[in-house]
């Protein structure tokens, strides 16, 4: 029997929950030195000179550096972006934003750096701030790049039909907000880099270790081949430890220039303001249909922005443009977007990277459309997803999904959640009469009935390995019988040692206790493209599969001349993890045996290497239902449910799908309620730390009830799509539609993420004040984007 | 100034800079790194181990505030497990960290020595019958994780609760 499709557990566990994980900040470096940056406090500023004497003269400090001492960089923005808009290392001339990093110490100890980066002296010019996208976009705003002349660094730009709503019966238009979030994994960035043999070698906390391969050879000028780079455990990473951070590059040219040990790990408020933001979307959406919710034609213009730099945040609109329909049918959709610096840290990946802000606006925009109509969400659902027998499927914006039953995951999450009951409890909630507070005593318990219910839908469909590409994979047996499997995958919480173990153990008969799974080393591995955009299983697993398979044909070709048989003869008996001629199972070849021989015979490992490259993405998919309970007296919002049915093709590992998803849910939870990176019109960051910024806890969370359906995919042999970000995809509009379910009866018809308390009273208070003026005020462009919250 | 703290039953002794914390007491003086560092506010718990057998923040306060108690991190829950490597490793980890293993509460393993430590000392000092979904969610919030979304967490430590008979509705 297959162990494919098992609820096994994690073979990474026992060092984790023991002496925990080995992470960059953790490994030995006797004599290392260590990096304090000094960074920007301004948003916006000409530096005018920067003095490091006094720095230079503290205690324990061995050197103070800025951009010019470096000899590398800069930075340059990705093919599509406007290429002027480069980054130096450390800032020159002219900081962008609070938290830039300006000049680099280097010193004995942490503590000696961080005094003597308070000694470094950078005089600064303030120049006016633009914070807010929209301003950023307009004539006259300050601009970043002077000898660019624009804001604008990428725009995607399909036009506007003018007839393009002719035939509707209702438009439906809606700015949304899908602001910015921090990433926020646990363990923050931290790099050791030393010069061994002529050679750079990098210990990086990312996902992609062959990207930090290639990237610092290039902005440090040397050949990849003197480039090594090492990835340990690391701490989570959320699509922003998918690219190479500038700070990373110092770390290396400093040990490279000193030809001395250099170490840097920041503090998590140094985070905050270092590490790439997500999302930061404002979105208009119009949505055109006949009277019967038929939709004919959807409109999404994105304004995205990049922060201070256009990093892998530029792009996120042509993401977002892939996926703009979702799961529907829908004849005619235009989507256009701009793409404009402002002083903000830059926006990179988070999970989801641009998919996700395609099904919030969707979603958002088919409930608008429902609420306009009169008609139940689901059902407006219903008579537009893309019919179950039409796949494979190229949509109006040419994306080619494979496969897909999307009504049969929406009946399926109706049914878990008990749809009906709950509309009815809604129902039961709204005609109540609203107690009279007036005789509960100061801060007495608020009645129950002034809660009111919100029930929201979501049904996604999700690209993932969108950026397309292959991965490597190899399996090898030791003599000893043990199997070593090498993978370009550069897993961080995600599995694979376990994932890939079982494959390989299914393919081959061997143990798992019997395979090792090594990953995050470039002198090993010899390619990778990482863990990013869900592509791991469809991708690296696939490749570890098919090397597996070609190491039991090897071995099937060797155990036949061992045993003097045709290889046809010859069985893999996955049993026992022998093969043997059919019918005569007691002469056989041990995997140990022919490890063995292989070396004894050739000096050949028996082994294989598999490059594996997709025919294309492969498009997960589901329905998720969220349950909240709003408090009309306070706009608390609370999560009291949330139901998910999702479907990535054939599961390997049920226990590790569950926990994406989990993990998916609650940050998508968490941008819906609370989560937001805030700053003041003057650029000031006012969400820097962890006390201030609203990191979702376990206590604002329920347990989610989860259940998977399997639709395979044709793109892989393994029938398998992605699921590490389809948990953020699908829960983050089901949680914003539920709350503007709750208040959908007062003439409430959006709320803006995250829907704090302030924001639910605000939209509560203004419909009880009138229903028609709440009505305009949430069609009206929502608060200052960047200062709406709490 | 001289610090002697008592780390996982080993005593640990050193001249250290009076501002040093005694989460880098853990680290950097003692050597053991399973204690995470995560924010530098006291807000993630990455850095919780038990102090006179009480879960606390080691990044709240100074190795000097721990001289001469007892601290145990997540190396001295079980050690004869050692670095959970061995064959037969795991029928060797405390309960609580069995239960995370068995019900995938961890992923990515940055939080998961504070927060083992966390609801370690959160089943010690319940009453028999008193732990619900409600009260770990509560007792946990000052623990962050990214990765899990706390669910499997939450599945992990009302099972250990379970085991240690405090989990409410609980027979055994």
């Amino acid at each position: 029997m297959s162990i494919l499709g098992n609820r096994v557990l994690r073979r990474e566990d026992p060092k984790f929950l023991t002496v925990g994980g080995t992470y960059v900040g953790d490994l030995e470096l006797p004599g290392a030195l260590h990096v304090v940056f000094v960074r920007s406090p301004l948003a916006h500023g000409v530096i005018r000179s920067i003095d490091t004497d006094e720095a230079r003269a503290a205690p324990g400090v061995v050197g103070v550096f800025t951009n010019a001492d470096l000899g590398a960089g800069p930075m340059t923005p990705m093919g599509m972006v406007n290429q002027s808009m480069v980054r130096p290392l450390l800032a020159e001339g002219r900081v962008r934003y609070v938290g830039e990093p300006v000049a680099a110490v280097l010193a004995e100890t942490h503590a000696a750096g961080v005094d003597a980066a308070e000694l470094v002296a950078v005089d600064y010019e303030p120049l006016p701030v633009v914070v807010d996208p929209v301003t950023a976009a307009e004539t006259g705003a300050p601009i970043l790049f002077d000898d660019v002349g624009t804001n604008i660094a990428f725009e995607l730009n399909f036009g506007e039909d003018p007839s393009f709503f002719d035939g509707c019966d209702v438009v439906v238009r809606q700015r949304i907000l899908n602001q910015r979030v921090a990433p926020c994994p646990l363990e923050v960035r931290s790099a050791v880099a030393e010069m061994v043999d002529g050679r750079l070698r990098f210990h990086a906390s990312t996902q992609a270790p062959h990207d930090v391969r290639s990237t610092l050879a290039r902005y440090l000028g040397m050949e990849e081949s003197a480039v090594h780079v090492v990835s340990p455990d690391v701490g989570g990473g959320f699509g922003a430890k998918g690219g190479v951070y500038a700070e990373e590059v110092v770390v290396a040219a400093l040990a490279r220039n000193l030809n001395r040990p250099v170490r840097w790990t920041e503090t998590r408020s140094e985070s905050m303001l270092g590490f790439g933001h997500g999302r930061a979307q404002m979105q208009d959406v119009a949505i055109g249909a006949t009277s019967d919710g038929k939709i004919q034609a959807y409109r999404l213009n994105v304004l995205q922005d990049c922060g201070a730099y256009p990093d892998m945040g530029a792009v996120l609109p042509f993401l977002t443009r892939l996926m703009a329909p979702g799961v529907y049918a829908i004849p005619k959709v235009e989507c256009s977007s701009r793409s404009v610096v402002t002083n903000t840290v830059p926006v990179t990946a988070y999970r989801g990277a641009g998919r996700p802000e395609a099904t919030a606006a969707i979603e958002r925009a088919i409930d608008c459309l429902a609420a306009e109509l009169r008609l139940d969400p689901a059902e407006v659902r219903r008579r537009n997803y893309i019919a179950t027998d039409a796949f494979p499927v190229t949509t109006a914006v040419g994306t080619e999904y494979d496969t897909g039953d999307y009504a049969m995951a929406l009946e399926r999450a109706l049914e878990v959640a008990g749809y009906e009951e709950l509309r009815a409890e809604q129902a039961r909630r709204r005609s109540a009469v609203a107690p009279d507070l007036s005789s509960e005593g100061a801060g007495g318990g608020l009645a129950p009935r002034s809660k009111q219910l919100g029930i929201g839908l979501s049904s996604y469909v999700e690209i993932t390995a969108p950026m397309g590409g292959g991965e490597f994979g190899a399996v090898e047996v030791k003599p000893d019988g043990k199997v070593v499997v090498r993978t370009g995958t550069s897993p961080h919480g995600q599995g694979h040692a376990t994932a890939w173990s079982m494959l390989v153990a299914d393919a081959m008969g061997v143990s798992l206790e019997d395979i090792e799974v090594v990953h995050g080393d470039t002198d090993v591995v010899p390619r990778g493209g990482g863990t990013m955009g869900s592509r791991s299983l469809q991708l690296g697993g696939v490749a570890v599969s098919q090397a597996a398979v070609e190491v039991v044909d090897r071995g099937r070709q060797l155990a036949a001349d061992l045993l003097e048989a045709a290889p046809d003869d010859v069985v893999l008996d996955k049993t026992m993890g022998r093969f043997h001629v059919a019918g005569t199972p007691s002469i056989s070849r041990t995997w140990a045996e022919l490890g063995a021989a292989s070396l004894d015979r050739d000096g050949q490992a028996l082994q294989a290497e598999v490059d594996f490259e997709a025919p294309g993405p492969t498009f997960p998919f589901g329905t998720h239902v969220s349950v909240v309970e709003v408090d009309l007296d306070t706009g608390q919002v609370e999560l009291v449910r949330h139901i998910s049915v999702d479907d990535a093709g054939r599961v390997l590992n049920p226990l590790l799908f569950g926990g994406q998803v989990h993990g998916g849910i609650a940050q998508g939870a968490a941008q819906a309620l609370f989560e937001e990176f805030r700053y003041d019109a003057d650029g000031n960051p006012l969400t820097a730390n962890l006390a201030d910024y609203s990191f979702v806890s376990a206590a604002e969370l329920p347990s989610y009830e989860w259940t998977y359906t399997e639709t395979p995919t044709g793109k892989n042999a393994l029938g398998v799509k992605g699921i590490g970000e389809a948990g953020t995809i699908g829960s983050t509009p089901a949680v914003q539609n539920a709350v503007c379910d709750a208040l959908s009866h007062l003439g409430v018809r959006h709320v803006d993420m995250p829907a704090t308390p302030v924001r639910v009273w605000e939209a509560v208070s203004a419909a009880s004040s009138s229903v028609p003026a709440a009505a305009a005020a949430a069609r009206s462009e929502p608060a200052n984007a960047t200062n709406g919250g709490a | 100034m001289k610090v002697e703290v008592r780390i996982n039953g080993r005593s640990v002794a050193a001249e250290v800079e009076p501002r040093m914390l005694l989460v880098q007491f853990i680290r950097e003086v003692a050597g053991l790194k399973g204690t995470n560092i995560g924010c530098d506010t006291t807000s993630c718990g990455a850095c919780t181990v038990l102090l006179d057998g009480q879960s606390v923040k080691s990044c709240t306060m100074l190795a000097a505030q721990a001289d001469g108690l007892d601290v145990m991190t997540i190396e001295g829950l079980a050690p004869d497990a050692g670095d959970g490597s061995a064959p037969g490793a795991t029928a060797l980890l405390h309960p609580v960290q069995r239960a995370f293993h068995e019900h995938h509460g961890l992923q990515c393993g940055f939080c998961t020595p504070g927060m083992v430590m966390a609801v370690t000392s959160l089943i010690a000092e319940a009453e028999p019958g008193s732990l619900d979904e409600a009260a770990v969610r509560v007792g946990l919030e000052g623990n962050l994780c990214r990765c899990t979304g706390y669910h499997n967490i939450v599945e992990a430590a009302l099972a250990a609760a379970r085991e240690a008979g405090v989990a409410a509705g609980a027979t055994e």
